[in-house]
C-alpha cells in the first residue's frame, strides 16, 4: 500500500486554465518525497487536492488506501497538510491554533495538550504559547504552521514551501526537525523553490512542469542523469581570456572567476591538470548551482520526460 | 461519519467561537447594549408614554420582547457571517476543510457560534429591559423555544451569507437591505392590527414577524398570529437553510476552487 497514490489526476480550473494533465504517482510509507516544479506547475493544485481544498476534474488519490471519493474522512486524518500560504489565525494564541486544529481531528483535549507542547517546544514556540500569531515573526508563523500539522501525528505530512522566506539558521534547524520526524517513520512531500533543500532532504523527486510530470525518480538515479556539472574556480592571478582547454567548456566571468562546464566523461583531475600545464593557479572551486538545480533546469527547459537513457541536460553556463 | 472525531470537533469549534466572542467583547457585546438602551430610553421611555397601552400593555413593556429578539437575530446572523467569512478571508478555513471533520459539524459548530452570541446578547438585553419596565414570562417554553430556534435560523442565513461572500462588503449587504428592514417591519414596535388591511397581508410574509410575535406570547401572552404557525415557519426555514448549507458546504461553493 503506497501512502499516496495518484492516477490520471486532472484538474480544469473555470477559466479553462488545465492546471493538471492526468498526473500520475506513488509515494512510498516512509519516503521523504520532493515534489518539484516551476511556479504555475500544478505542485499546489494536485497538493490542494490530495487535502480536499481543490475539486479535481478527473482522476483517483488514495491516502494509505483510503480513495478520496468515498473514504475521505479516513483519507483526511493519515495527512497534515502545512500550506504555501500563510493561513493562521492571527488573532488566536499560538496554543489554541495548535490545541484547535488537534480538536478538528477528534483527539481528545489531554492528548491534544501534551502534543501541543511536545510541538510547540521542539519548534521553539513554547515561550510564545500566549501570543497572539499575529506577534509571530515569518519564520515563527512557518513553524507554527509545522506544529499546527503535526498536532494528529499524521502519517502523512505535506509541506508545501515551508521555508519560503525563512532565514538560513531557521532552515537548518527546520530540516533538521523533519528529518527527525521522517526517521521517526512519518511520510513527507516536500515541494520547495529551495532544490539544495530537495536534494538535502528527499530521497525521492518527482518534477512536474505544465501539468505534467516530466521526470520521477530517487534522488540518487536522477542525479547520476546528469551529464554535466558547471564549477566556478577563483584563480589565484587573473587572466586576459579564458583559456582553451580540450573537452572542457570555459568562459571568464566579469569578476575573474573561471566557469568551466565538465561533463561525465571527464573528471577534475584531467581539468587540474590542464590548467597547472598552463600555469593556472586555483584558490578556490565551487558548483555554479548545486546538482539537482542543474538537472531541474535542464528538465523545465526541455519539457521533455528523461528516460533511463536520456541524453545530456542543456545547461547553460553563459 | 465518525461520531467521536466530530464529536470533539463540534467541541473544539463551540470554545473556539465562545471564545472569540468573548475576546471582541468590544464589538460583539458593547455595541447592542448600548443601541437597545437607546431605543428603550428613546421608544419605550420619551415616546413610549404618548404613546400610552398597545394589546393592554405598557408601550415599554410591548416591544421589550421585539426588542430582545432583534437583538438575537442580528447578533446570531453577523457572529457567523462575520467568524466564517473571517475565517475564509484569512484562510484559516483551511483548517477545518482539512480535518476530517464533516460539513454538518462546521455548519452546526458555527451555528451553535452564533446561537451562544445571540443568546449572550438577548440575556444582556433582557437584563436592560428590567431596568426600564416589568417582564413576566407568561409561557416559558415557548419563549425559550422560539429564542433559541429563530437564533438558530439566522445563524444559518449568516453561514449562507458567508459561503457566498467574496468580500467584506457582501456581509454587510444582506444585513443591511434585507435584515434590518425585515426586522423594522416585523412588529417589533407595533401591532399589525394597527396596519391596513392590505399591509397586514404584506405583513404575513415577513417571517420575522412570526418569530417576535411567538417570543412576544412567550413573554407576555400576546401575539398578532398563531404561534403554531410561527412554530412551522422557523421549523421549516431551520431545515430549508440547513439544506442549503450543507449543499453549499458539499460542492465547496465559496470555498474549494
Amino acid at each position: 500500500m503506497y501512502a499516496l497514490s495518484i492516477r490520471n489526476l486532472s484538474k480544469t480550473y473555470p477559466n479553462g486554465n488545465q492546471a493538471l494533465k492526468g498526473i500520475d504517482f506513488d509515494v512510498e510509507p516512509g519516503d521523504f518525497y520532493a515534489l518539484l516544479g516551476p511556479n504555475g506547475a500544478g505542485k499546489t493544485t494536485a497538493i490542494g487536492i490530495v487535502c480536499s481544498l481543490v475539486n479535481k476534474s478527473g482522476g483517483e488519490v488514495r491516502v494509505f488506501g483510503h480513495s478520496i471519493d468515498n473514504e475521505l474522512e479516513a483519507a483526511k486524518s493519515c495527512i497534515g497538510l502545512v500550506p504555501q500560504e500563510i493561513n493562521l489565525n492571527l488573532f488566536d494564541t499560538v496554543q489554541n491554533i495548535v490545541l484547535n486544529q488537534a480538536g478538528y481531528y477528534g483527539i481528545p483535549r489531554r492528548i491534544a495538550l501534551e502534543r501541543t507542547e511536545k510541538y510547540l517546544n521542539e519548534l521553539r514556540l513554547w515561550d510564545r504559547r500566549r501570543e497572539p500569531a499575529r506577534n509571530l515573526s515569518g519564520g515563527m508563523k512557518r513553524r507554527l504552521m509545522i506544529a499546527r500539522a503535526l498536532a494528529h501525528e499524521p502519517k502523512l505530512l505535506i509541506l508545501d514551501e515551508p521555508t519560503a522566506g525563512v532565514d538560513i539558521e531557521i532552515r537548518r534547524s527546520m530540516w533538521d526537525f523533519l528529518r527527525r520526524i521522517n526517521e521517526a517513520g512519518t511520510t513527507i512531500i516536500l515541494t520547495t523553490h529551495y532544490l539544495e533543500e530537495a536534494e538535502s532532504l528527499c530521497r525521492h523527486v518527482a518534477i512536474i512542469d505544465g501539468g505534467t510530470i516530466i521526470e520521477n525518480a530517487r534522488m540518487s538515479t536522477i542525479l547520476r542523469k546528469l551529464q554535466r556539472e558547471v564549477f566556478v574556480l577563483t584563480l589565484r592571478e587573473p587572466l586576459g581570456q579564458a583559456p582553451v582547454l580540450q573537452g572542457f567548456e570555459t568562459r571568464l566571468r566579469d569578476d575573474g572567476d573561471l566557469e568551466v562546464a565538465v561533463d561525465t566523461k571527464h573528471d577534475l583531475n584531467g581539468l587540474f591538470e590542464l590548467l597547472s600545464a598552463r600555469g593556472v593557479r586555483i584558490r578556490s572551486l565551487r558548483n555554479k548551482a548545486n546538482r539537482l538545480e542543474e538537472l531541474f533546469m535542464g528538465l523545465v527547459e526541455n519539457k521533455q520526460p528523461a528516460a533511463g537513457d536520456a541524453p545530456a541536460m542543456q545547461v547553460d553556463i553563459t | 461519519m465518525n461520531l467521536s472525531v466530530n464529536w470533539i470537533a463540534f467541541k473544539t469549534l463551540i470554545a473556539k467561537e465562545f471564545i472569540r466572542v468573548i475576546r471582541i467583547w468590544v464589538q460583539t457585546i458593547v455595541p447592542p447594549a448600548i443601541t437597545m438602551t437607546l431605543y428603550f430610553i428613546i421608544f419605550g421611555n420619551l415616546i413610549g408614554r404618548r404613546i400610552g397601552t398597545m394589546d393592554g400593555f405598557d408601550y415599554m413593556q410591548y416591544i421589550a420582547p421585539g426588542l430582545i429578539m432583534m437583538a438575537v437575530i442580528t447578533n446570531s446572523y453577523g457572529n457567523v457571517v462575520s467568524s466564517f467569512f473571517g475565517a475564509k478571508f484569512g484562510r484559516h478555513i483551511e483548517e477545518m476543510l482539512v480535518s476530517p471533520m464533516s460539513n454538518a459539524t462546521i455548519i452546526i459548530g458555527h451555528v451553535a457560534g452564533g446561537v451562544i452570541r445571540g443568546l449572550l446578547v438577548g440575556s444582556m438585553v433582557t437584563l436592560i429591559a428590567l431596568a426600564f419596565t416589568r417582564l413576566h414570562v407568561a409561557h416559558p417554553l415557548i419563549t425559550i423555544s422560539m429564542v433559541v430556534l429563530s437564533s438558530v435560523v439566522f445563524s444559518l442565513a449568516g453561514f449562507i451569507n458567508a459561503v457566498f461572500a467574496r468580500k467584506f462588503d457582501d456581509i454587510s449587504i444582506i444585513p443591511t437591505f434585507v435584515l434590518t428592514p425585515l426586522t423594522y417591519l416585523g412588529g417589533v414596535f407595533y401591532s399589525i392590527s394597527l396596519l391596513p388591511e392590505l399591509w397586514q397581508k404584506v405583513s404575513l410574509a415577513n417571517p420575522i414577524l412570526y418569530m417576535v410575535n411567538a417570543f412576544r406570547y412567550g413573554i407576555l401572552g400576546t401575539s398578532d398570529i398563531d404561534i403554531r404557525h410561527a412554530y412551522l415557519i422557523v421549523i421549516l426555514f431551520m431545515v430549508g437553510l440547513f439544506s442549503i448549507a450543507l449543499v453549499l458546504m458539499n460542492r465547496g461553493v465559496g470555498i474549494r476552487e
